[in-house]
């Protein structure tokens, strides 16, 4: 008997599928960075927003000028890029100078991203690649600070955003002097903390009502966002709970030893960069590990290394450097925190 | 009861509920039945039947051939129209040798009802042996869908000891509602299959686990079980692939069965409640594998059904008598959605490890295209073997498969838990099986080396024994004409 040979069409199981897909990912955590980047624009004014702006056109064109030189079709949609430059304007000064704000997003997307293959493949979260880099490139104006809550925020640019490219910008101080009713120490709370033991009010830390980098301010906002990712069930809630539970522990431990010395766990928690290093780059999915009791290590670790290196350091921040060092040995501990397969006796090793 | 938990697992959503409402239903019998000669793991069935010979139902159409194999009986009464090529229920669309049968629509039965070797007898007066010979006479596999040959799981009873008989009511695969109607309207058939199933293997305990969200057929096995104290109702936690041999087992048990090894290795077997059904079937009334209980459901599907189905039916007639699609199809499954084969097209026969038809929509089945990995992990988490699929999947791609091999390739089981939480969509299983397919290729091949390679040793070992024999035989007849020779010179020489 002779049938007719039918076209056939190869699709393996399973045949469905489990929300959510990466671009809705990505999405989602879009969304939840746009209150952030809301209270950032209300904190600091007109400055802020255009270096949001400024930044994320800078990491979309760069991420399309690289489509454009591979040949490629765009990969604007997937989100990733517009990630990368929210998360970066947001760890940003706020009367940063465009241009460097610019030149941090370049970097971000072809030293960070690209330069590794694009997404999926980068080794470093690619926003803390940017920032390292003008970190190092600009110390001076990464970390000259302006205070909240000026009067003329959204009237006027704070004077440095403005210089010309390539150009140093002018000292703020007596701008800043002028600014302000109270005197102006130019200082973050960490900072004040560090280097002149001068402790900061823990509402205003927590509510952000405190000067430093334009969307790590308000601790609680971040926790907010964070728990409408992990509730979607778009992120990893155990890297954020994980790195806020061993500086937590870490930054006790040195408090219980000398309180005088060493800053309260609280304080620790909702002081400088760690709240929103821990929400949205330590849970970068890419670059932290996938095997279970490693994502537990690996976000340990990073909050350990952030009190650590805030205690010792010279600078008075470490999240940066501390997820870049957990990104580093996000590998290694991928390697040795293998589960053991099922029916096997022993875990198995690396050779 | 105790029960263990099992690493990973994913929870799709259950579907269960438009199929798991209807009572089996019996499908009229068609005009035609397509049956083929391997619907089994192992060899194919041979032909004892010839075009135009008239076969009761329950004839033996073909008789099994090899250690692994299963013989195929009519499914109804009727004339043999052709024994030849029709296509396989696979997603290649390839050809299997397939008897055709057209049906009188008597359904007569021979002199003895069935086949004359199946009388029905009492069982637990007969040898294990003797039963375990009757089940596999009776063309019985693994009905979940493995479609192993049932007597040959019961011979490992032989060789070890075996505690515990397990019987898998899981049915974790989405939609599929067949075991829980059985479990349901057949409990007591059912124990009856088991208590069969202990006698032949002397094990000390059967399990049967069913997951809790089946409450009716746990309710009704527990009635059932209630006058036999060696049978226990499991209650297991719906998670998929909780049907899964190996997870069943850790579920029930705690154990988990020891690399390179099988269940029975550990005393433990493990069959399927469609599997016990049948064999009480074949024992008590003497009935061989003739039908069997199939789900057709889905969301392109009008109305979904439980069938009683006769072998060999179309797929298409079981669309058809469930009212046809009430939505193009966008994909067509033998089998659950998890593990199902795609279909591919609806002429293709129902075969003894059918357990479902399902017609999937569009929104369903949310077909995206694939994206690149985010290593976010969730493979790994959902994996119930404790693999890596984000490290195993581009080692396959890239063709190192012994690298693969290192991150447990082997003991994958394509259950798809890791592609079905995949956000990228990449299609994990596709790799895995393809990676698995190419091992094999390359045992066959280094199995075919070798083989070759002895047979030139043997060869040259025998040739040069034979040159050895030669050499031997020409240095005797040399020494032997010589010595001739010798005798003949020294001899006197007789003149005549």
């Amino acid at each position: 008997m002779q049938q007719p040979l039918p076209r056939v069409e190869i699709r393996t199981s399973p045949h469905i599928r489990s929300a959510p897909s990466v671009d809705e990912i990505m999405r989602h955590v879009v969304y939840a960075l746009i209150p952030i980047c809301a209270y950032a624009v209300y904190a600091f004014g007109l400055s802020t927003l255009v270096l949001i702006i400024t930044v994320l056109l800078a990491c979309l064109a760069t991420e399309r000028f690289f489509n454009w030189m591979a040949d490629k079709p765009s990969t604007l949609r997937d989100y990733s890029a517009t990630i990368t430059g929210l998360l970066l304007a947001l760890t940003l000064p706020p009367g940063l100078p465009l241009w460097m704000g610019a030149v941090a997003g370049f970097i971000a997307i072809a030293l960070g991203k690209v330069l590794f293959g694009g997404l999926g493949c980068n080794v470093f979260n690619p926003a803390l690649v940017g920032r390292a880099f003008i970190q190092a490139a600009f110390p001076v104006a990464m970390t000259t600070w302006t205070p909240p809550f000026l009067a003329a925020r959204f009237a006027e640019f704070v004077p440095s955003s403005l210089a010309l490219p390539f150009m140093e910008p002018a000292p703020l101080g007596p701008w800043a002097q002028s600014a302000v009713v109270d005197a102006w120490s130019g200082a973050t709370p960490l900072a004040l903390q560090k280097f002149e033991q001068v402790g900061t009010n823990t509402m205003d830390l927590v509510a952000g009502m405190t000067a430093g980098s334009a969307g790590e301010t308000s601790g609680v906002l971040i926790l907010i966002c964070g728990a409408y990712l992990a509730l979607r069930r778009m992120m990893d809630w155990r890297l954020p709970a994980g790195m806020l539970l061993g500086a937590f522990l870490t930054a006790g431990a040195f408090y219980l030893v000398d309180a005088d010395k060493y800053p309260d766990p609280v304080f620790t928690l909702f002081s400088g960069g760690l709240m929103l290093g821990a929400v949205f780059m330590a849970s970068d999915m890419v670059a932290s590990p996938v095997t279970p009791s490693g994502i537990w290590l690996y976000a340990g670790l990073m909050g350990f290394l952030t009190v650590i290196i805030r205690i010792f350091g010279g600078v008075p921040e470490g999240v940066m450097y501390a997820i870049l060092l957990g990104n580093a040995a996000s590998p290694l501990i991928e390697a040795v925190t293998q589960p053991r397969i099922y029916g096997a006796r022993k875990p198995r090793r690396k050779p | 009861m105790k029960v263990f938990r099992f690493r990973g697992g994913v929870h799709p959503e259950s579907h269960k509920t438009p199929s798991a409402t209807k009572a089996i239903e019996d499908l009229p019998l068609p005009e035609r039945l397509y049956v083929p000669l391997q619907q089994h793991i192992g060899a194919p069935a041979k032909p004892e039947v010839a075009i135009g010979q008239r076969v009761y139902k329950g004839q033996l159409l073909a008789h099994s051939q090899g250690m692994i194999s299963a013989p195929v009986h009519a499914p109804s009464s009727g004339t043999i129209v052709d024994i030849g090529e029709f296509t396989a229920p696979h997603p290649s669309g390839l050809w299997v040798r397939t008897i055709t049968l057209e049906t009188d629509g008597k359904n007569r039965c021979g002199k003895n009802r069935w086949h004359e070797s199946a009388k029905p007898t009492d069982p637990f007066k007969m040898a294990q042996q003797e039963v375990a010979a009757r089940i596999g006479a009776a063309g019985i596999v693994g009905m979940g869908g493995a479609t192993f040959p049932a007597a040959v799981k019961l011979a490992l009873g032989k060789e070890r000891r075996i505690h515990t008989l397990i019987i898998n009511g899981g049915e974790c695969e989405p939609y599929l509602t067949c075991d829980d109607r059985l479990m349901r309207e057949r409990a007591h058939q059912a124990v009856d299959g088991i208590r069969i199933m202990l006698h032949v293997l002397q094990a000390d305990q059967a399990l049967i686990a069913i997951e809790d969200n089946k409450p009716a057929a746990i309710a009704s096995m527990r009635a059932a079980r209630r006058r036999h104290a060696n049978l226990h109702v499991v209650v297991v936690p719906s998670r998929y692939p909780m049907g899964s041999e190996k997870q069943m087992i850790q579920s029930v048990t705690g154990i988990e069965v020891p690399a390179g090894q099988r269940s029975a290795d550990i005393g433990v077997i493990v069959h399927n409640v469609g599997t016990v059904y049948a064999v009480h079937r074949a024992i008590r009334l003497g009935r061989p594998l003739l039908s069997r209980v199939v789900t057709v459901g889905g969301g392109a599907v009008r109305e979904p059904k439980n069938l009683e189905v006769p072998l060999g039916t179309l797929v298409e007639d079981l669309l058809e008598f469930c009212g046809g699609y009430s939505e193009p199809p966008a994909r067509l499954l033998m089998g659950g959605p998890m593990m199902g084969q795609v279909l591919p097209h609806s002429r293709v026969p129902i075969v003894k490890g059918s357990n479902g038809v399902i017609a999937l929509s569009t929104a369903e089945i949310r077909s995206r295209p694939a994206m690149p990995c985010i290593r976010c992990g969730r493979c790994v988490a959902a994996c119930p073997c404790g693999l890596m699929p984000v490290e195993m999947a581009p080692r396959i791609r890239n063709g190192d498969l012994d690298s693969a091999m290192e991150y447990g390739l082997g003991d994958c089981i394509s259950c798809g838990s890791c592609s079905y939480v995949c956000p990228s969509n990449i299609p994990l299983v596709q790799y895995f099986n393809y990676g698995k397919g190419m091992l094999a290729d390359r045992r066959e091949a280094q199995r075919k080396t070798e083989a070759t390679r002895r047979l030139a040793q043997e060869r040259r070992n025998r040739l040069e024994r034979e040159a050895r024999a030669r050499a031997k035989a020409a240095a005797q007849r040399k020494a032997e004409k010589a010595t001739d020779e010798a005798r003949e010179k020294n001899s006197p020489e007789v003149s005549v």
